[in-house]
This record gives C-alpha cells, sequence and structure tokens, in this order.
C-alpha cells in the first residue's frame, strides 16, 4: 500500500500538468489560458520538489550538535524557488500583453479575435 | 501518518485544478487559483521545502492573486462557454495522462536515498558547506554562492519581465476609457476597521520582510521571499489608503532605481571579486579571510535580490493598477 | 503528560469546530448566515489549535512565534469578514431574516 503511495506524486504531478495543458488548449479565454500556463508549471515544481525528498530527511538547514541527521537535498530547491518568482514576473508579462490585446480588439476571446482581425 | 496527510492535500490541489478550469466566472477562477497555490505551499513544507513554500505563499497566493485581478479590471470578468472541439483536447490530455503514469512507476520512489538526484553534487554540498561558507541553511548557500550565475541570470530575467510589462502598459490607451479616477483612487478610505487594523499591520509586514531577508542565512528566507513580502506590505498599504498614496511614498523614479540598483549591486558585486584577483562571483576574495568573505559577499547579493524583487513586483502592480 | 493530554484536547476541540464552521458554510442557506458560519469557528478554532500546538511546543521561541501568528489571526480574520460583508453589502445583497430559499431549504 505505502509502495504504491511513493508513486502518488508523480501521478499529481500527470494530473496538473495534463489540466494546466487543457485549459492552454481547449480554452479560448485568454486570462484562462494564462491561469492554465501557471497550474503547469507549478506542476513542474511539485515535480522537482518530490525529487528533492530523502525518507527521514528533514529541511537542509544544518542543526549544530545534531549528529547523524540527514538532509533533503537542497539542488531542486534552490532551482525551483528562483523559477516562481521568475514565473510571476513572465505571467505578468502574459497578462500585459492580454490587456494590450483587449484594448486593440475590444475582447479577450480567441475566436473572436480572428474573427475581428480577418481573413 | 504524515503521508496520509499529504495524499488528501494533493487529492485536493487535484480537485482544486478541475474546478479552475471548470469554472466559468474568471474571478472565481483567480480566487480558486490562489487556494490551489497555499495548497501547493503546504505539499512543499511537507516535502522538507521550508524556502520554497515560503516563496510560493508570499508570490504564488499574494502577488499573483492581485496582478490577476488587476487584469481582470482591465479586460473581462466572465468567460464565453466554449461551443465546440473538445474532445480532441480531452482525448490527447488523457492519453498523455495515462503514458506519464505510466512512466511514472521507472521514477524513484518518493524519498528514496539511492534516487540519482541525490549521487551528483547534493553530498558534496550538504557536507563541504559548514567547511566554505559556514552558514546553516544550505538553501542560501547553493542559491547565492554555487549556483550565483543561476540566481544572477533569473535576476536579469525578473528586470527584463519588467521592463517589458512597463512598455506594454506605459503607453496611453488609444480609445480615452470613461473617467472613474475619483472613485477608485480613494482606495478604501471610508472604510474604518480595514484601515485601522491594516495600517496596524503594514509595519509589522515589513518588519518581518527583513527579518526573513537578514535571517535568510540561518533559516528559511532569502532576498526573494523578503522583496515578496515587502511588496506585499506596500499593495496592502495601496490597497487601503489608494493608488496615489502608494505612489506618493515610494515615487516611481524610486522603484526604477530598486530595480536597476538591486540588479547592478549583483552585478558589481561579481565585479569587485574580478578587481580583487578572483573570478566572477568568487566572493572568497572580498576578505582576508574567505568564509568571512563568502558570506560577505551572500548578503550583499541577497539584498540585491530582494531589491529588485521587490522593486520589480510594485512597477508591475502600479503598471497594472494605474491602467484604468 | 498532563500538558499533552490538555493540548490533545485543545486540538481535537479546534480540529471540531473548523469542521463544523467548514459544515455550516456548505449547508447554510445565504450568503450572510454562510460567512457568519465561517468566521465564528474560525477564530475559535484558530486560538484553540494555537494554544494546543503552543502546549506541544513548551516554553521556547516558537511559543513566541505562536502568539505572534495567534495576534496576527485574531487581527486579520474578523476583518476580512467585514471586509466580506461590506462588499457584499455594497454591491446589493441586502440581509433576509427569513427567507423563502431558506425555508425550502432547511
Amino acid at each position: 500500500m505505502l509502495e504504491i503511495l511513493g508513486y502518488y506524486n508523480y501521478w499529481v504531478f500527470a494530473l496538473v500538468l495534463m489540466i494546466g495543458f487543457y485549459a492552454v488548449v481547449a480554452r479560448g479565454n485568454l486570462i484562462k489560458k494564462l491561469l492554465g500556463l501557471s497550474m503547469l508549471q507549478s506542476a513542474v515544481f511539485l515535480m522537482y520538489i518530490t525529487l528533492s525528498k530523502v525518507e527521514g530527511a528533514t529541511a537542509p538547514i544544518l542543526q549544530k550538535g545534531v549528529e547523524d541527521q540527514i538532509y533533503s537535498n537542497p539542488l531542486p530547491q534552490v532551482l525551483i524557488l528562483t523559477a516562481i518568482v521568475v514565473g510571476v514576473s513572465t505571467t505578468a508579462l502574459g497578462l500585459a500583453i492580454v490587456v494590450r490585446i483587449k484594448e486593440a480588439y475590444g475582447t479577450i476571446e480567441e475566436q473572436d479575435i480572428l474573427k475581428a482581425s480577418g481573413p | 501518518m504524515i503521508i496520509v496527510f499529504a495524499v488528501f492535500l494533493l487529492t485536493l490541489l487535484v480537485l482544486t485544478a478541475v474546478a479552475v478550469v471548470r469554472t466559468e466566472n474568471l474571478f472565481v477562477a483567480v480566487m480558486l487559483m490562489a487556494i490551489f497555490s497555499l495548497l501547493m505551499a503546504t505539499n512543499f513544507f511537507i516535502l522538507d521545502a521550508a524556502d520554497v513554500a515560503l516563496t510560493e505563499a508570499a508570490v504564488g497566493a499574494g502577488v499573483t492573486t492581485v496582478i490577476f485581478l488587476g487584469a481582470l479590471a482591465l479586460t473581462a470578468e466572465q468567460e464565453k462557454p466554449i461551443v465546440s472541439g473538445r474532445w480532441l483536447p480531452l482525448a490527447v490530455v488523457s492519453v498523455t495522462v495515462l503514458v506519464i503514469i505510466y512512466a511514472s512507476f521507472d521514477q524513484p520512489r518518493l524519498g528514496d536515498p539511492g534516487a540519482p538526484a541525490h549521487q551528483h553534487v547534493a553530498p558534496w554540498y550538504l557536507e563541504k558547506t559548514a567547511e566554505f561558507i559556514d552558514i546553516p541553511n544550505i538553501v542560501t548557500a547553493v542559491l547565492a554562492s554555487y549556483r550565483g550565475y543561476d540566481t544572477l541570470g533569473e535576476v536579469f530575467v525578473v528586470f527584463a519581465a519588467c521592463i517589458g510589462v512597463l512598455f506594454l502598459l506605459s503607453v496611453p490607451p488609444v480609445k480615452p476609457q470613461k473617467s472613474k479616477s475619483s472613485d477608485n483612487s480613494s482606495g478604501l478610505r471610508h472604510h474604518l476597521i480595514p484601515q485601522v487594523v491594516g495600517r496596524l499591520l503594514v509595519p509589522f509586514i515589513f518588519l518581518f520582510g527583513l527579518y526573513v531577508q537578514f535571517h535568510g542565512e540561518y533559516g528559511p528566507g532569502g532576498g526573494f521571499q523578503a522583496g515578496a513580502i515587502i511588496a506585499t506590505g506596500i499593495i496592502l498599504y495601496a490597497l487601503l489608503e489608494g493608488e496615489a498614496a502608494a505612489l506618493n511614498a515610494i515615487p516611481k523614479s524610486v522603484l526604477m532605481a530598486m530595480v536597476c540598483g538591486g540588479a547592478m549591486l549583483y552585478g558589481m558585486v561579481g565585479v569587485a571579486g574580478m578587481i580583487l584577483g578572483g573570478n566572477f562571483l568568487d566572493y572568497s576574495v572580498l576578505h582576508s579571510d574567505p568564509v568571512i568573505g563568502q558570506q560577505m559577499g551572500i548578503i550583499l547579493i541577497e539584498a540585491g535580490v530582494g531589491i529588485t524583487v521587490c522593486g520589480a513586483l510594485l512597477s508591475i502592480f502600479h503598471a497594472f493598477a494605474e491602467r484604468d | 503528560m498532563l500538558l499533552d493530554i490538555l493540548s490533545w484536547i485543545l486540538l481535537c476541540l479546534g480540529g471540531g469546530f473548523v469542521l463544523v464552521g467548514g459544515i455550516g458554510a456548505l449547508r447554510m442557506p445565504n450568503f450572510y448566515t454562510r460567512m457568519h458560519a465561517a468566521s465564528l469557528t474560525d477564530s475559535t478554532g484558530s486560538i484553540l489549535i494555537v494554544v494546543g500546538v503552543m502546549c506541544q511546543a513548551g516554553l521556547s521561541l516558537a511559543t513566541i512565534k505562536l502568539l505572534t501568528i495567534l495576534i496576527f489571526l485574531l487581527l486579520t480574520g474578523p476583518t476580512a469578514t467585514y471586509a466580506l460583508a461590506n462588499a457584499a453589502l455594497l454591491s446589493g445583497m441586502k440581509p433576509q431574516a427569513d427567507t423563502d430559499e431558506g425555508r425550502s431549504s432547511s
């Protein structure tokens, strides 16, 4: 039972990744697409942090006077820590483009923009 | 025992994700996304990533929600229902989920100490940090010192994204929009209770931000988190007192100076290392004792990161808030 | 030992309050009663849970941090509820003491 639960994080990663991807490809609304994109990004973060976990370990902050303490892998945590802040900046850039599209076309629905821009 | 809790939270995560995609009200979707981020932060904490959890809670649940709401105010709150063509994406997505789940059985089990990810450089970091840098938080040590180039790149990505947002949104709108500025800029000024409580909280949020900034070597924290927390405090001030009051307190020129100055400070620390005879971003030469030099370098570049992130997030917020 | 039992009683009580609040937020008939159910139990539940965790932590730096968190929660929770109710009222949602909707669903 617990052996199977060891893979649960990967399944959640797969589901959230693909739910986000579905929002990107199937929904016409541009803000919904960006929400899906940031969800997809969060799924990748979950994958990396899952890889950093070590059984019976604690957060990688050294404790003085404690012998034989094992720590989780700090490297994926560092990569994701910076990626989260970069993620919000790039999402903001996408939203700025959506705002300009709304001002130019009067809509943020994909089909209406395609109609408005003509053949 | 904790694994039951983790499985519960992960299941909630999937349900929230489905709810975000299904709802047609975008305001509801953004609020659900904040819940999604908070659940994600809790999961990170369970997986021993305290620094990442703090960042996700401050940035994902706080700043991202505010920026999305700012964009919603400028666009539309309701999504048009989709008419056709949803079966092909659904089929593709389902097949891909099944393929990834099938492939996951080749992955190392959660928490396996023998996984390849734990064999390469990570043991070296864990072993040698106490000797070379002598700070307890290894995440900060790797972020600022061992992988300083990487972080420098990320800071410049934040910088570039901020410049991009300002380029896109500082152009005045083509059509003059209906003026509702008098109603909008007053914030929550006529609501007494949120204002009093908010005024009480804002200084403590700053204090906590500074604590996270300067305690980052010893506990979870650092420049990225601190910048986001201080930015949240100022955004709260802007929501309570109105946009103009926040811009009066920290003008745009100061924000731009923060964005550029922080990134410059980071670069200059690297150049200083070169001038003193080391490599770029080699902090050991900053002081006669290499360990103290490393610590000085880390404090300086963390300050640079914090200033840039705070300035960039606030500039982005003001760019969206000023648009209408 | 006594402290341990006391902290578990507090934690279970707090969890129970939050659970009741959650059920209330789902089952109550209209917006204001739902908010009422969620906010009151949330404050009580957070007091009980944080005090329970403080008993577990013993007298240390963690206790002071938990006390700070408790004060923060007690300040922000009711304020958020007030802001929510105020926004609902301003957007034209009138509180009704005895609605048909409430009767039919209860």
